[in-house]
């Protein structure tokens, strides 16, 4: 009943069982890869007046991309730009296509919405280490006062926790709502639902992507970096 | 009641409970936040676009706490570690 991708084994390569959720996440890579090959074919300037339409949409992702990143980290947003772009392009791409029938969205599984916190638990002392030095980095656990050492590990842990655990229940909500009411009611009662996930997937990845760069750059890093802006 | 029903009635109870109290929590936020923007809108109805989509994460925010209410009631219902043991046990 409930939506276990993971234990769907779909074929296998090798003697390693491929199951749905890696299949789908594989799905979504393909998807996303041949649609950047496609835009970036023939890239033009507009100078001799042709630019295709797919470069277009695609600047316009990657500038909204840029311009959120800039807001939310007060710094150069290229050096966040590959990491967060890509989750949100990911994430929002697997999130959009969960209302074809049959395909299962990788979001859906722990697995791949805890991998995805954990890039970003990596990526928080890397950042943080590289721009502000190491002693500045330890030192914020240890503010206001060393008393408050344990909570704001314990802080650290559940907010990459709750990253990973929110986009999963989200993302499995509605595949869960959709099952049940197809079964209750078919064909015209779950459609609303399915819109209404549409709009939940997709402010979903934005609030994963926004989280992740909030907590990469809660270090401080507009200050370090005024220059470069 | 032997320990297989026992088991079985206290996982529903529980996942029931969970999603029911684990909800009254966000819902009461998310209508706070979003009684918060209406009021916002209809003082300044240019800034509406900007406070929507402001409304719009924190909302999905707030109703994270439901989410994971949720996510628990998934593992009680669907997962339940202590229903595989008794099921274990009983199968001995």
């Amino acid at each position: 009943m409930v939506e276990n991708f993971d234990a769907i084994i779909i074929f296998h390569i090798f003697g390693f069982g491929i199951n749905a959720t890696i299949f789908s996440t594989w799905i979504v890579m393909a998807i996303l890869l041949i649609l950047a090959k496609l835009a970036t074919k023939d890239l033009s300037n507009s100078i001799d007046g042709k630019v295709s339409r797919l470069q277009i949409a695609m600047e316009a992702i990657v500038k909204g991309i840029n311009d959120q990143i800039r807001e939310a980290s007060g710094t150069n947003p290229m050096i966040f730009m590959p990491m967060i772009g890509t989750f949100f392009l990911f994430i929002g791409v697997s999130n959009l296509l969960s209302i074809i029938p049959w395909f299962m969205p990788p979001t859906a599984s722990l697995s791949t919405t805890v991998s995805y916190a954990m890039c970003v638990a990596i990526a928080m002392p890397y950042y943080g280490i590289k721009h502000v030095g190491i002693v500045r980095y330890l030192k914020k656990y240890i503010e206001p006062t060393p008393i408050m050492l344990p909570f704001n590990i314990i802080g650290d842990i559940a907010s990459i926790f709750s990253l990973a655990v929110r986009l999963y229940g989200n993302v499995l909500s509605g595949c869960v709502i959709g099952t049940i009411l197809l079964s209750l009611a078919p064909y015209l009662i779950p459609l609303p639902l399915q819109i209404l996930g549409l709009l939940t997937g997709t402010i979903q990845a934005y609030i994963f992507s926004m989280l992740a760069i909030m907590y990469i750059s809660s270090i401080g890093l507009e200050e370090e970096n005024k220059l470069i802006r | 009641m032997d320990n297989i029903g026992l088991v079985g009635a206290a996982s529903v109870l529980a996942a029931g409970l969970a999603i029911g109290i684990g909800g009254i929590g966000s819902g009461v936020g998310e209508g706070h936040a979003a009684n918060a923007a209406l009021k916002a809108i209809a003082q300044q109805p240019d800034e509406a676009g900007n406070i929507t989509k402001t409304l719009f994460v924190c909302m999905a925010m707030i109703e994270s706490t439901a989410i994971y209410a949720f996510v628990i009631t998934m593992i009680i219902l669907f997962a339940n570690p202590f229903w595989d043991h008794v099921i274990n046990l009983a199968g001995k």
